[in-house]
């Protein structure tokens, strides 16, 4: 008799199986086959022991009390969202990368080789480059306001960082869209600084608006952990050295070294 | 298996009235967010320890799982259902900070501090999972070795699990959480399964063996 394969059995018991009926005879059948699915049952059964704590009858209401004040007036509808000014800010960006995208194309037309897909693809890497840097630049002067952040009176508790975690808002969205140009661009090396970046720029945008120093200090330490304004730095002066270049990148050795790295 | 499943027609009237207050908050009535907080946070909060392990993380995702969902509610089809939804914000949100921990914790491991030992202590876990003394004498051997096989299961294969295991959601939903196809979810799912099974077998097998055998008293 052909046995049952631990997937077919694990498949059975949570309900994930297409052949349960067939399944379930072959079990009445097969000791084998039903102690390993007891063995099966016994190590879930174990698990589903493990108590979850109970928040209590009053939890809902908490949770409305602890949020409440951070919810925004009004939630915008789908369309309106369009509208909203970090949208038009990225669709802003955008139509200006297109245009960038396109005096690069005008000005590079003299000198035109037959080989127009590399020079596309220069192009494409080119407004990159600005992007980033300029992303990167404006990511690293908001790390470094943070790090230096302190209460507007020594008399005070706490750190109001409500404007920094706004930006790490908005660069966030932006980070997201150059990370995963750089991947397609087969830049591995700045899609995994902007990885990290990405990580950054989470944490900043989830901590409370007001910190105390002891919480602000844990966000550097982090910030300082992943060496991540060193890394910003490097790379985005890379990318001004490259954007500096009298001629569009002839080749992608720099992207190659990086990779390397 | 610790199953939520109420019926059919309760959770039609359930998804009715959440649409009610969905559009109510759209219409600017802000209050009528309450309704959904208050009745979907016990359940969000369940997915998010068992994700997690750790009830002051599990608190962090149900508030920022809330406020994701207000911010974009506009965005939400009325045809969908809320608690599903909101669960998933918060099954995404709870991956992005576990993969976030483990990278933090690989870090510290290159360069421990005591403050860190006593952090990363699969024990302190335990303790603090585990609130009442009654409940750490039960077993206390084998619950730590379950947090740590639960731990060791990447954030896809604990996502996976819980939502199938514990919270009986359907291998679509899991996917849409995972970001891939339906048949991987399953995958994922039998692979949490079977390192579960790898890591705690030696711990509940003398009982299960007698079980299967017909030897147990």
């Amino acid at each position: 008799m052909k046995h049952l394969t631990e997937e077919d059995l694990i498949a059975y018991r949570e309900g994930m199986s297409a052949t349960r009926t067939e399944i379930a005879e072959h079990l009445k059948d097969c000791a084998e086959c039903r102690a390993e699915l007891v063995r099966i049952e016994a190590v879930l059964a174990a698990l589903d022991a493990l108590p979850v704590p109970d928040p209590g009858d009053d939890y809902g209401r908490r949770v409305w009390q602890q949020i409440a004040p951070r919810l925004p007036e009004k939630p915008v509808r789908w369309w309106q969202s369009w509208f909203a000014p970090k949208r038009l800010a990225a669709l802003g960006a955008v139509a200006a990368l297109v245009v960038a995208a396109f005096l690069i194309g005008r000005s590079t037309k003299t000198s035109r080789t037959p080989d127009l897909t590399a020079n596309k693809e220069q192009v494409r890497e080119r407004i990159l480059v600005v992007a980033v840097g300029e992303h990167l630049g404006r990511s690293e002067m908001m790390l470094v306001e943070l790090s230096n952040a302190e209460p507007n009176n020594p008399a005070q508790k706490k750190v109001n960082i409500a404007a920094e975690q706004r930006r790490a808002e908005d660069l966030l969205d932006e980070n997201r869209l150059y990370r995963q140009t750089a991947l397609e661009e087969g830049d591995t090396a700045l899609a995994s600084l902007l990885d990290e970046l990405e990580r950054t720029l989470l944490d900043v945008a989830h901590s409370p608006d007001q910190v105390t120093p002891a919480q602000l200090e844990k966000i550097r330490q982090k910030i300082e952990a992943r060496g991540i304004l060193f890394k910003v730095r490097v790379v985005g002066k890379e990318l001004q050295e490259r954007q500096n270049a009298p001629t569009p990148a002839q080749d992608n050795s720099k992207t190659q070294e990086r990779n390397k790295v | 298996m610790i199953r939520m499943q109420p019926s059919v027609d309760s959770t039609q009237v359930i998804a009715d009235s959440d649409a009610v207050a969905v559009e109510r908050t759209l219409a600017g009535e802000r209050d009528a967010y309450r309704i959904l907080v208050e009745r979907h946070s016990q359940n969000v909060f369940r997915l998010a320890y068992r994700m997690t392990g750790n009830q002051h993380d599990a608190e962090e995702i149900v508030q920022e799982a809330f406020l994701r969902a207000y911010q974009k509610l506009g965005q939400f089809a009325a045809r969908a259902n809320f608690g599903t939804w909101v669960y998933r914000i918060a099954a995404n949100y709870a991956i992005d900070r576990l993969r976030q921990k483990k990278k933090e914790e690989a870090r510290r491991v290159e360069s421990p501090t005591v403050e860190d030992n006593v952090e990363n202590d699969p024990i302190s876990k335990i303790q603090d999972a585990a609130p009442t003394p009654e409940r750490l004498t039960q077993n206390l051997e084998l619950r730590k070795h379950m947090e740590i096989a639960l731990a060791a299961l990447s954030e896809s294969e604990r996502t996976a699990f819980v939502m199938r295991h514990w919270e009986g959601c359907a291998i679509e939903e899991i996917a849409a959480v995972l970001k891939s196809s339906s048949g991987a979810a399953k995958n994922t799912v039998f692979r949490a399964v079977q390192k579960l099974r790898q890591s705690l077998q030696p711990f509940v097998g003398r009982t299960t063996q007698a079980r299967a055998m017909g030897t147990e008293s």
